[in-house]
Parts: structure tokens; C-alpha cells; sequence
């Protein structure tokens, strides 16, 4: 097992904050909207700098997507910010209609998503915006791992012409992934490479699988650990290499097990090369009050649920 | 100094009205009603008061730029982007037909002139006109920003986020249309969901609020010079527009009935014959 270490804990939404300043001293046309949030966001930095290219619509998110749609009619990079919740589910006919089915060019940039933003409880944990967003055609869905990837991902988003949602989250954890890292979109990042399981996991739960991945080398199995930033478009190339290497699989998401990175694996295995499959993802539930941590472990988003998975996985595959 | 005389403008109306018309009977199905109540508002808008280019260009730097919100009414604004020279007069007869870029509600999607974003789904135009407004501003773009949207589409409430959101930020390069023809699908807007004392709805919001009478070409051209004179001033423009669903054919006009149903062709035929043709049907 390859080693990861760090030195810091970062959160993700402050890469973006940073990355959201870089790409607006790197490109003039870069627009960052906010509804209320921008603290918790981490716009400051861009609005410090850039005052007149920040757009403060209030509590106002269907406008607020709809004023981003427009403002592409000219050539500027809109960035909207808020909580996932209300950048997805709260605004998808707006999304829907006003910015993918028009093909504009709007970075749906989304912060606390999952359970990790913690005490607000179900109503601002959001599970289904990873199925929401990645149902709409054309749309791009990213869910990068650290601080360094979501800054990364953040510049790499305003290159790409078309919709993105980038989707990332509260709290702070290690920061692992090198601090220049050229970040492509829709390709996979070897973390590990193994030949007993492949693990594909994407966001928080990366680090996670990292920890879960030296459990299991302490167990004597040698598991393939790949980041999925990019959901979609996926990189099949990727997975289908790794699993005709190992024959089984885990997929790891702080999301509802429909809808999200483990359903687009699943269809890719069903209809190229079918293997075992496991889900840490969440049981079909809401969420609900508690500590990151504490909520992670109720939910079964652990290392030791990923080294349980990736042990029954191993055992179909072997009873196979 | 006008473009055209009203006369003139009145003939390009006729003959769109002729397009609806036969558009929607091609096919049986699309929105006659209010699509005849704002054939003269469109007109004026296209055929007088707009700086636009028919060598579309997405971006529209330079230009102004209208937005539909109502996507529903289709028919008008295809007929005058085709009258204006923005795509072929034929390619009206594909109109809600399979691999048209005449969808039923105007897209982006098929790639057709004239059209900056998808509407159909009620009450997002506004917000679109809106964003595009302010990059106009950023821009250092002169230009004006139009948009129209139905009444009984104001009951979605994204609307009243940028009714609010436009005077706040001084939006002041934005017209504003409403079609005010009293009707919506389940019936009179005043019955279905009373949309109350709107010019006040729209002061208190802060917008400088005009009224017109969208059937009559002299006013409402009048009414949109005047609308444009208002531009630049501090708040946004909002032209509160009289019109009637229906408007140019006796069976139609005035009620909700032909708000998307298409005439037969026996009322086709009686329709259109109190309807001039002007310009040569397509």
C-alpha cells in the first residue's frame, strides 16, 4: 500500500474559495454569484478583489440560477454558490430548463453536501444531487477529495465550455493530493494500485478508502484504490482496466446508494464486464443531527465499513 | 425617426397573425391565443423599436436582445424571427414537427436563430433577462435588454425574486413586458388566482412602471420609444401591456377557450378570412 500522508486538514469549500480567486485574476470574464452564503462559501477573497464582479442575489437561488444562465449571453463564466441542497434539488427545474437543456455555461459550485456539514440535520444534508444533476444531459459532475483537488478542479471548470456541477463540502480533512496537480476532467486518479479489490471511491470518502486500503494490507489484501472525481463523464476506461485486474469491487459515496457513483459503476460492469459489487453509500435514508464524524459512522461511511465491503465483495467474487 | 409607418407595421402584424394561425392548425396543436393577442407587440418590437442583428450571434455584443418567458407563444416570435430574417419563411411549416428546429417551446437546443435560452416551464425568462443585462453592463454594452412574460405566469414565484432582485441592482438597461390579457388555462387570471393591483405590486418593487395597450401599433410603439427613452435612469422598465387572447379573430378573441387549442379547418378558413394577407403566406 502506497503511503499517503499529510501535514495539514483543510476543507474542501476552501479550495474552492481559493481556486474560485485564482480563476478570477486568471480570466476577466469569471462572474461569482452568491445566494447569502458567501462566508460559508469562501467567497471573500474573490469579492475583495474582484467587487465588481460578484453578483449578491440573497436568498433567491431560482433567480439566482437563471441570472447565472443569463449572464453566459456575453461571454461571461458565471460561478453560483450555496449549500448543495438548494443548488440542486431546490432549483432542478430552473437548472434543468434555463442552463443544461440551454447549454450554458454556468459553474453550479456546491458546498456542504452530504452529511459531513452535520448538525443542521436531513433538511441541509443532501444525498441526491449527485442522481440529480447527473441525469441531466450534458451535465458535468465532480466531486474532488481534498483542499489542493477542489482548488485544482475549481480553475479546470472554468476551461471546460458547458455546465458543471462541482460538488464538495464542510468539513476539514486531510490534505493529500500534491498542491499543483494538473486536474483533468473525467479522469480517474490512481490512488493505489492492488490486485485483490478495486476500490473507487470519490470526495471525502477517498481518504477514507486510503485508511480502509492499509487495514486491508494489514489483512494481507492488496487493494486497487481510484479516485473518481469526475462521475460524469465517467471514466470507464479506468474502472473496467482495474476490475478485469481484480474481479470485484467497492464503490465509497457520501450519497444515497441510488443515484450516485455506485449506480454508474454498476451500469458500466452490467453492460461491459460484469463483477461483484459492493456500496458504501447511504441506506436510502435521510440524515439527520450529529457531529461529522459521529453521522459517518451511523451511516456506515467508516474504513471499516469499506474493509467489510471490500471482504464480501472478495468472497463472491472467490464463491463465484 | 421610424423604420417603418404604422400602417406598414400593421400590415407585418396581419400577416403574422396569418402565421400563427396556420402554424398551429399544420399541426393541430400549439397556442393561438395569446400568440395573436401580442402579434402587434412583437412586430413593434422586431419591425421598429430593437437594434438587432439577423445574423445571429449568441452573444449578442452590440445589440439588443429580447427574452421570451412565455415559451408558449411560439408561434409569433417564429414567424417574426422568419419575417425578420432570421431563418428561413419555410422552415415555419415544421413548426412542433419531428427533427424541427421549431420546437414547440423556443430552444436553444436545435440550435435556431434567435433563440438565447429554452422557456417553457413558466416564470424563469425574467431572471435570464436579468443576467443578461448585467453582463451587458459589465461589458460596457449600451444595448437594452427585453423580455415578456405572460400574466398568469406571475403566480410562479421566481418571478417576484427578480422583480425584486432588478431595482435593487439598478437593472436599468432591462424592459420589461407583461402580456396582461386576463387569461390563463383554467380560466380568467381574476377567477384561477387573482393576480390583484399589479402596476402597485410593481412600484413597490421599485420598477418604473409604464401601461400600454399591446393591440393598438401607434401606442405600443409609442409606448416601447418611450420605454427605451426611460432606460439608463436607475430602475429597471416595466411595460404593463394590455392585450386580448385572441385578438383579430371574432370566435377567439377575449377568452381563455384559445389558449392552446387549434381551430379546425373550417375555422381556419373563417379565421383567416378576416385576416389580410400582406406578405405573402408561407
Amino acid at each position: 500500500m502506497k503511503k499517503y500522508t499529510y501535514t495539514e486538514k483543510k476543507d474542501t469549500r476552501s479550495g474552492f474559495g481559493a481556486g474560485l480567486h485564482e480563476a478570477g485574476k486568471r480570466n476577466e470574464n469569471v462572474v461569482a454569484l452568491c445566494a447569502d452564503l458567501v462566508g460559508s462559501l469562501k467567497m471573500d477573497a474573490f469579492i475583495k478583489d474582484f467587487p465588481e464582479r460578484f453578483v449578491q442575489v440573497g436568498i433567491a437561488e431560482a433567480n439566482m440560477m437563471g441570472i447565472a444562465a443569463g449572464m453566459t449571453i456575453g461571454g461571461k463564466i458565471p460561478f453560483t454558490g450555496t449549500f448543495a441542497n438548494f443548488s440542486t434539488g431546490r432549483v432542478y427545474d430552473q437548472i434543468r430548463q434555463s442552463i443544461a437543456y440551454s447549454g450554458k455555461n454556468v459553474k453550479i459550485c456546491a458546498s456542504h453536501a452530504g452529511l459531513t456539514l452535520g448538525e443542521d440535520g436531513a433538511t441541509h444534508q443532501i444525498l441526491e444531487d449527485i442522481g440529480l444533476m447527473k441525469m441531466l444531459p450534458g451535465m458535468v459532475v465532480i466531486n474532488p477529495c481534498d483542499y489542493n483537488q477542489t482548488k485544482a478542479a475549481t480553475l479546470a471548470i472554468m476551461e471546460h465550455q458547458g455546465p458543471v456541477y462541482l460538488r464538495f463540502g464542510r468539513p476539514v480533512i486531510p490534505v493529500f493530493t500534491p498542491e499543483d496537480q494538473k486536474f483533468e476532467i473525467g479522469k480517474a486518479w490512481m490512488v493505489n494500485e492492488g490486485k485483490d479489490v478495486t476500490i473507487i471511491a470519490t470526495g471525502h470518502m477517498v481518504w477514507r478508502a486510503i485508511e480502509a486500503g492499509e487495514k486491508l494490507a494489514e489483512l494481507g489484501i492488496d487493494a486497487e484504490i481510484i479516485n473518481i472525481h469526475t462521475i460524469k463523464p465517467l471514466d470507464e476506461e479506468a474502472v473496467l482496466k482495474s476490475v478485469k485486474k481484480t474481479g470485484c469491487v467497492v464503490t465509497c459515496e457520501e450519497h444515497n446508494k441510488f443515484g450516485g457513483l455506485g449506480e454508474s459503476v454498476s451500469r458500466l460492469l452490467v453492460t461491459e464486464y460484469l463483477v461483484p459489487q459492493e456500496f458504501v453509500a447511504v441506506n436510502d435514508s435521510f440524515g439527520e443531527s450529529g457531529t461529522p464524524d459521529q453521522l459517518m459512522t451511523k451511516y456506515k461511511l467508516d474504513p471499516v465499513d469499506i474493509v467489510a465491503a471490500a471482504q464480501k465483495a472478495i468472497s463472491r467474487r472467490d464463491k463465484k | 425617426m421610424m423604420k417603418h409607418t404604422i400602417s406598414e407595421l400593421e400590415d407585418i402584424a396581419s400577416q403574422v397573425r396569418r402565421d400563427c394561425l396556420r402554424m398551429v392548425h399544420a399541426v393541430q396543436s400549439g397556442h393561438p391565443g395569446a400568440s395573436l393577442g401580442c402579434a402587434d407587440f412583437f412586430t413593434a418590437l422586431y419591425f421598429e423599436v430593437m437594434n438587432h442583428d439577423p445574423k445571429f450571434n449568441m452573444d449578442g455584443k452590440g445589440e439588443d436582445l429580447f427574452f421570451l418567458s412565455n415559451g408558449h407563444i411560439s408561434p409569433v416570435w417564429y414567424s417574426v424571427l422568419a419575417r425578420s430574417g432570421y431563418f428561413p419563411l419555410s422552415e415555419l411549416a415544421t413548426f412542433r414537427k419531428l427533427d424541427s428546429r421549431l420546437q414547440g417551446h423556443p430552444t436553444t437546443h436545435e440550435g435556431l436563430p434567435g433563440v438565447r435560452v429554452a422557456s417553457g416551464s413558466l416564470g424563469q425568462g425574467l431572471s435570464v433577462a436579468v443576467g443578461a443585462a448585467l453582463t451587458k453592463k459589465l461589458n460596457g454594452d449600451k444595448s437594452i435588454v427585453y423580455s415578456l412574460q405572460g400574466d398568469g405566469e406571475l403566480q410562479e414565484g421566481q418571478n417576484w425574486e427578480a422583480f425584486m432582485f432588478a431595482p435593487f441592482h439598478k437593472v436599468d438597461n432591462l424592459i420589461a413586458s407583461i402580456d396582461y390579457n386576463g387569461q390563463q388555462i383554467d380560466g380568467p387570471t381574476e377567477k384561477v388566482l387573482s393576480l390583484e393591483n399589479l402596476q402597485a405590486k410593481f412600484e413597490a418593487f421599485g420598477w418604473h412602471v409604464i401601461t400600454s395597450d399591446g393591440n393598438d401599433m401607434a401606442e405600443i410603439t409609442k409606448a416601447l420609444h418611450y420605454a427605451k427613452s426611460l432606460t439608463g435612469k436607475g430602475k429597471p422598465i416595466l411595460n404593463l401591456m394590455s392585450t386580448q387572447m385572441g385578438y383579430g379573430v371574432d370566435f377567439m378573441v377575449g377568452t381563455h377557450k384559445w389558449h392552446g387549442s387549434a381551430p379546425s379547418d373550417d375555422q381556419l378558413k373563417t379565421a383567416l378570412d378576416q385576416i389580410k394577407q400582406t406578405a405573402g403566406d408561407y
